[in-house]
């Protein structure tokens, strides 16, 4: 394999991955839960992706990453999946029905 | 809803991203996050935290013996009056190469690591092929970076964890004697303070 070595690489290669990363660390900050806890249930998920296939630590890495977040969310009752399905489909929408160039806005 | 390549509508965001905007949208409503606290966060991470921290500690671990001995032996006090502190309130553990022993890092549970020093890991620290073989066969993985140890030397790799992180301290070159910290902290680089990569000689 190749190791990309000192070259200085953006601290995140997609926009959701930095916002992803800030959910999770504002909500620790804020005391929703632990740091430990999140990294111990974020190596679980890691591991069960790690079986079928290897994890390149880019885009799969945030995969994992957001999966243990909506999973911790939902069990904290923080989040419930059929509001988050809601608003992914409302986003979609937004987003297929906004002009092109014009900013894309939820309305609700 | 079909539609052609030709409809002027905003480009769709993948999968992922489209839920990380629904989780944005519910957490802002229920008012458990602040958007502009996110950008903050985002802004901090992207642009102001990087390997420039972690260099200047160790630049100035070279230069000044006493600092030195006060960050081998408990070195939390000085990086909290630094403002190089875990908000994730992990504790710092520097770890010196000698001759007789190279030290490398790797999280073989997901990805800790010292962001306050170093900021976001790069893809390859992230990569199970790092994780699984830096314990495994640090010596080839080592070899795979470009840096053969000399057979005397013994590798020591060490396990961060969401508590404990770990950096590296490079061996300082040699002629780097006259070097003030800022031309020191110049040849300190990423990999040299995970373990991957030496210091960078002065002549370079």
């Amino acid at each position: 394999m190749t190791w990309c070595g000192d070259r200085p690489d953006p601290a995140f290669e997609a926009p959701w991955h930095a916002q992803v990363f800030a959910l999770t660390v504002a909500l620790n900050e804020a005391g929703h839960f632990e740091w430990a806890d999140w990294a111990a249930r974020f190596g679980t998920t890691l591991k069960a992706h790690g079986l079928t296939k290897e994890l390149d630590g880019g885009e799969d890495y945030f995969n994992a990453w957001l999966e243990t977040l909506e999973a911790l969310l939902i069990e904290m009752k923080l989040a419930e999946a059929t509001v988050l399905t809601h608003m992914k489909k409302a986003w979609t929408e937004a987003y297929l029905s906004t002009p092109h160039g014009q900013p894309v806005k939820l309305s609700h | 809803m079909p539609h052609d390549h030709d409809h002027p509508h905003s480009h769709l965001p993948s999968d992922p991203a489209l839920r990380v905007k629904a989780l944005e949208t519910l957490l802002t409503d229920k008012g458990l996050v602040d958007p502009a606290a996110l950008d903050e966060i985002i802004d901090l991470y992207q642009n102001k935290i990087g390997p420039q921290n972690g260099a200047k500690v160790v630049a100035k671990m070279w230069a000044d013996p006493e600092f030195h001995a006060v960050m081998l032996r408990d070195p939390m006090p000085v990086l909290r009056d630094m403002g190089l502190y875990g908000r994730q309130g992990e504790h710092m553990v520097f770890v010196e190469n000698t001759e007789e022993t190279h030290n490398m890092v790797v999280c073989t549970l997901c990805s800790c690591y010292p962001w306050p020093l170093l900021g976001i890991p790069p893809g390859w620290y992230k990569s199970d092929a790092y994780r699984a073989r830096a314990v495994r066969e640090p010596r080839k993985v080592l070899e795979e970076f470009g840096l053969t140890l000399p057979e005397g030397q013994r590798v020591r790799v060490w396990d961060s964890t969401a508590e404990v992180r770990y950096l590296v301290v490079p061996q300082r070159p040699a002629g780097t004697e006259g070097l003030s910290e800022a031309a020191l902290a110049a040849l300190i680089t990423r990999d040299s303070m995970i373990g991957t990569a030496l210091a960078k000689d002065a002549q370079t």
